[in-house]
C-alpha cells in the first residue's frame, strides 16, 4: 500500500498543527461556533446528540495491521474501545473528547492516517472496490488512481469551500462494489476499441433527499487526463452549483437543473484550458504504482488439500466459506470477509479487542493488510486456502466469523437516533431485531443475496434509496415511522428502489420485513434472487400482503 | 482601515465606493461592476487608480478585455464559505494574467488565508481586525501543496 513520503508527512503533520490552533482558539473565545465549524467538519468533527463524533478517512479502505492496531489504541485511550465502520469505507469515534481532538489526529499521523476532509463541503474520501488488486475479472488495479485522486484532492485550494459535499468512487472493471454511480463522480477503468485503458465517467449520482444516479458525462478519458478533467468538473460546480439552498447543492442538482448535455459542455472547455497543465506524466504514475505492486504470492498455495478436507469435515466452516470468502486471481488464495454484522454488535461496529486480533491475523494470513468494504464489513484480502481453516478458528472464537455476507441480516444501517444529530428515528435497535428474528443461518441461505439498507432520516447515509430493501426512518408528529422501498441496487445494474406504500410504524417493521420475504419465497422462481423477484413482478404484490391487515 | 498585503500589515489606501455615492472622489477608487458598466465612459478618465468589485454572482468572463483598467480586483465574500471567488482568483491569474493586486473583502477569517494566497489573492480585508497580527502566520500553515496553484504552476507530482 502507499507509503508517505517526507511530503506527504509534512503536509498531515502541518495539519495537526493547524488543528491544534484552531481548536486552542475556539476554546478561547477567538473563533466562534459558526466560524469553528466548518474548520472541524474538514478535519473529520461533527458534534452530535451525545458527544462529538470523529470520522477518521481511510484512504479507498487500506489499512495496515500497524495502522488497525493504532486504531484500536485510539479507541481505548480516547474513546469507548470500538470504532464504527460507515458505507464510505472510513471509520467513526463515537464519543471523543472535543479537546483531545488534536491529540487524536496526532496519533494517526503518527501511522500515516488522517481525518482531513472526512466531512464538509468539500473533497471527500475517495472510495474503491474492496476487491481491487486481486480480482481477476478487473482490468487494471485502481488503487494507485485513488491514490493519485488523494493527492489531488488534498487541501485543494480552490475547492474547500463548495456548494456541498463532493464524493468520488473508482473501480477497476465492470463490477460494482463501490456503488459507484451513486457518487457525485465515478470512475470506471475501461478498455475502448483501441484496446487502451481509461476511465469511463459519470457525475452527479447521489442519494440523500433526491436520489439520483450517475449520467455519463464522458465515455473515454485517458489516463494522463485524469486530474485536469476532474478539475474542470470541480471548477464548474463551484461556480454553477446552487447555494442558495443546501437541499439543492449538490452536483445531482446542477446536472438535472441544467442538464448533462450542457454541463458536459461546460466541462470540457474548462478541460481544454488546464489539459496540458495538469497532465499526469508516466514518471508520477510509476511512483505511486511501485507501491501497489504484486507481493510475492506463494504460487504453491493452490498444492494445498486440507482447505477441500476440512470443508468436508466441518460443516459450519464450509457455510463460512460459502458465504464470507471469495475468489483471488492467483490459484490458491482467497478473499475473507470478515462480518461486523454478528447480533451482539451493531452493524459496522468493531471492538478494541477484536481490531488488535485483525491486526495479527492480517500478520500472520493476509501479508499484514485489512480492508474496509462499502457494505461496512472487513476484509482480509491475500489468505492462502490452506491458512484458511486456522483463520476461520481465530476468528469464530472472537465473534467475527458470522458467516452472513450478503444476507438478510448483512445491514446496512446508519447509526441512527441513537447516536446522530440528524436522525429521525433509530436504526441500529431494528437491525439488531432483524438479526435476532432470522437468525437460522440455513434459513438465510436459502434466501440468498438479499440487501437491506436502513436509514434513521432522509440524509440516506446507509444508502436506503438503492436497498434490495430499503428502510427509511421519518418522524410523524414525533414518533418513528417507516418508510419502504423495493428493488434498489447500488451495483453495476444501479436502479432506484420503488416505494412500496405509506410509512410503517416502529413496531411493524420486523413484521413487515418478514412479510416481505414470505411473499418472496410464494412468487420466487427456482432460485431466482429477491431483486430479480421484484423487478420481474413489481412492487404490488408485496404492497397488497404488507397492507392487507389493514 | 488596516489590511494585510503581500503579508504585511499595511494601512489601506483605497476608496469603496457604492451604487449611491454620486460623486466620484479624486483619489483611488473601487466600484462595483453595475457602476463599471453604467459609466465606463467617465471614469476611465478618473484622477487615480480604479479598482472594480466582483462578487460570486457576476460574469467573470465579461469583464476580462476591461481588466487593463483596474490596478486592483477586490473579490467580495459575502459568506466565508461561499467558495465562488476562489475560482475566479486562479482564472484572473492562470488564464488571464492578471498581474494587478487581488483583494478578498467580507466575511474573512484568518483561516481562509492560505488557500486563498494560493489561489492567487494577495490582499486581505479582514472581518476581524482584531487578529490581524496573529492572522500573518497563517500564510505558513503549509510548506507544501500537492496541486498547481496560483502561486506555483508545477504540481508537486513534477518536483518529486
Amino acid at each position: 500500500m502507499y507509503q508517505y513520503d517526507e511530503y506527504d508527512q509534512a503536509m498531515v503533520d502541518q495539519r495537526v498543527e493547524q488543528y491544534r490552533d484552531q481548536t486552542r482558539r475556539f476554546l478561547a473565545g477567538e473563533l466562534t461556533e459558526e466560524q469553528f465549524r466548518p474548520l472541524r467538519l474538514m478535519n473529520g468533527l461533527y458534534v452530535q446528540i451525545h458527544a462529538p463524533m470523529l470520522r477518521v478517512a481511510v484512504p479507498y479502505g487500506l489499512m495496515s495491521s500497524r495502522q488497525v492496531r493504532k486504531i484500536a489504541d485510539i479507541s481505548r485511550r480516547y474513546d469507548k474501545g470500538y470504532v464504527h465502520f460507515t458505507t464510505r469505507q472510513n471509520f467513526q469515534l463515537n464519543w471523543p473528547a472535543l479537546e483531545t481532538v488534536p491529540d487524536i489526529l496526532a496519533e494517526l499521523a503518527s501511522v500515516q492516517m488522517h481525518a482531513i476532509q472526512s466531512s464538509g463541503n468539500c473533497i471527500r474520501n475517495t472510495t474503491s472496490d474492496q476487491l481491487a488488486g486481486i480480482n481477476a475479472n478487473e482490468i487494471e488495479d485502481p488503487r494507485p488512481w485513488c491514490e493519485i485522486i488523494r493527492q489531488w484532492s488534498t487541501f485543494h485550494p480552490e475547492f474547500a469551500y463548495l456548494p456541498r459535499k463532493f464524493k468520488i468512487a473508482v473501480i477497476g472493471g465492470d463490477e460494482d462494489r463501490a456503488a459507484t454511480q451513486l457518487h457525485d463522480i465515478g470512475l470506471h477503468i475501461v478498455k475502448n476499441n483501441e484496446g487502451e485503458v481509461g476511465f469511463e465517467v459519470f457525475v452527479g449520482g447521489g442519494l440523500g433527499r433526491t436520489p439520483i444516479l450517475g449520467k455519463q458525462i464522458r465515455p473515454f478519458l485517458e489516463k494522463k487526463d485524469l486530474l485536469s478533467y476532474l478539475e474542470a468538473i470541480l471548477r464548474v460546480y463551484n461556480r454553477l452549483g446552487r447555494r442558495d439552498n443546501k437541499y439543492k447543492a449538490r452536483i445531482k442538482i446542477t446536472v438535472r437543473e441544467h442538464g448533462i448535455n450542457h454541463i458536459r459542455e461546460l466541462v470540457e472547455a474548462e478541460w481544454v484550458q488546464i489539459r496540458e497543465q495538469l497532465e499526469l506524466d508516466d514518471k508520477e504514475v510509476e511512483r505511486v504504482k511501485k507501491h501497489f505492486t504484486e507481493p510475492d504470492y506463494d504460487l504453491t498455495a493452490s498444492d494445498d488439500e486440507s482447505f477441500a478436507k476440512m470443508q468436508a469435515n466441518d460443516a459450519a466452516f464450509a457455510a463460512w466459506v460459502k458465504q464470507n470468502v471469495v475468489e483471488h486471481k492467483i490459484a490458491g488464495y482467497k478473499a475473507v470477509y470478515i462480518s461486523l454484522k454478528s447480533p451482539s454488535l451493531p452493524p459496522g461496529d468493531v471492538t478494541a479487542d477484536q481490531l488488535d486480533i485483525i491486526a495479527d491475523l492480517a500478520d500472520e494470513f493476509s501479508l499484514g493488510e485489512v480492508r474496509s468494504t462499502h457494505n461496512q464489513n472487513l476484509l482480509l484480502s491475500d489468505v492462502k486456502q490452506g491458512d484458511l481453516y486456522a483463520l476461520w478458528c481465530q476468528l469464530k472464537s472472537n465473534n467475527l466469523a458470522t458467516a452472513n455476507m450478503n444476507t438478510l441480516t448483512d445491514i446496512i444501517c446508519c447509526p441512527g437516533l441513537d447516536f446522530c444529530g440528524l436522525a429521525n428515528a433509530t436504526s441500529i435497535p431494528l437491525a439488531k431485531e432483524i438479526n435476532e428474528r432470522f437468525d437460522d443461518l440455513d434459513y438465510l441461505y436459502d434466501l440468498g443475496d438479499i440487501k437491506i439498507k436502513m436509514s434513521g432520516c432522509m440524509n440516506g447515509c446507509a444508502h436506503q434509496s438503492v436497498g434490495h430493501i430499503g428502510i427509511l426512518g421519518v418522524d410523524k408528529k414525533g414518533e418513528e415511522w417507516y418508510q419502504f422501498t423495493l428493488g434498489g441496487s447500488s451495483e453495476e445494474d444501479a436502479s432506484l428502489g420503488q416505494r412500496l406504500g405509506r410509512a410503517i410504524p416502529k413496531d411493524r417493521v420486523v413484521d413487515t420485513v418478514a412479510t416481505l420475504i414470505d411473499v418472496f419465497k410464494e412468487l420466487r422462481y427456482e432460485d431466482e434472487l429477491f431483486l430479480q423477484t421484484v423487478r420481474r413482478v413489481g412492487v404490488d404484490p408485496f404492497k397488497e400482503r404488507v397492507y392487507a391487515d389493514n | 482601515m488596516q489590511i494585510i498585503k503581500d503579508r504585511e500589515i499595511i494601512e489601506d489606501q483605497w476608496l469603496h465606493l457604492d451604487e449611491e455615492d454620486a460623486d466620484l472622489v479624486i483619489g483611488d477608487i473601487t466600484i462595483p461592476l453595475s457602476r463599471w458598466q453604467a459609466e465606463h465612459e467617465s471614469l476611465i478618465k478618473h484622477n487615480g487608480k480604479l479598482g472594480l468589485r466582483l462578487s460570486g454572482d457576476d460574469p467573470l468572463e465579461e469583464i476580462i478585455p476591461d481588466l487593463e483598467h483596474f490596478d486592483l480586483i477586490v473579490l467580495v465574500f459575502p459568506a466565508f464559505t461561499d467558495g465562488r471567488c476562489y475560482s475566479f482568483a486562479r482564472l484572473l491569474r492562470d488564464r488571464y494574467h492578471y498581474q494587478g493586486e487581488i483583494r478578498a473583502q467580507g466575511d474573512i477569517l484568518r483561516d481562509q488565508l492560505y488557500y486563498m494566497t494560493q489561489c492567487g489573492i494577495n490582499s486581505f480585508e479582514m472581518a476581524d481586525s482584531e487578529y490581524l497580527a496573529d492572522a500573518l502566520s497563517a500564510f505558513d500553515d503549509f510548506s507544501e501543496n500537492y496541486q498547481a496553484t496560483a502561486l506555483n504552476p508545477d504540481p508537486l507530482y513534477r518536483r518529486r
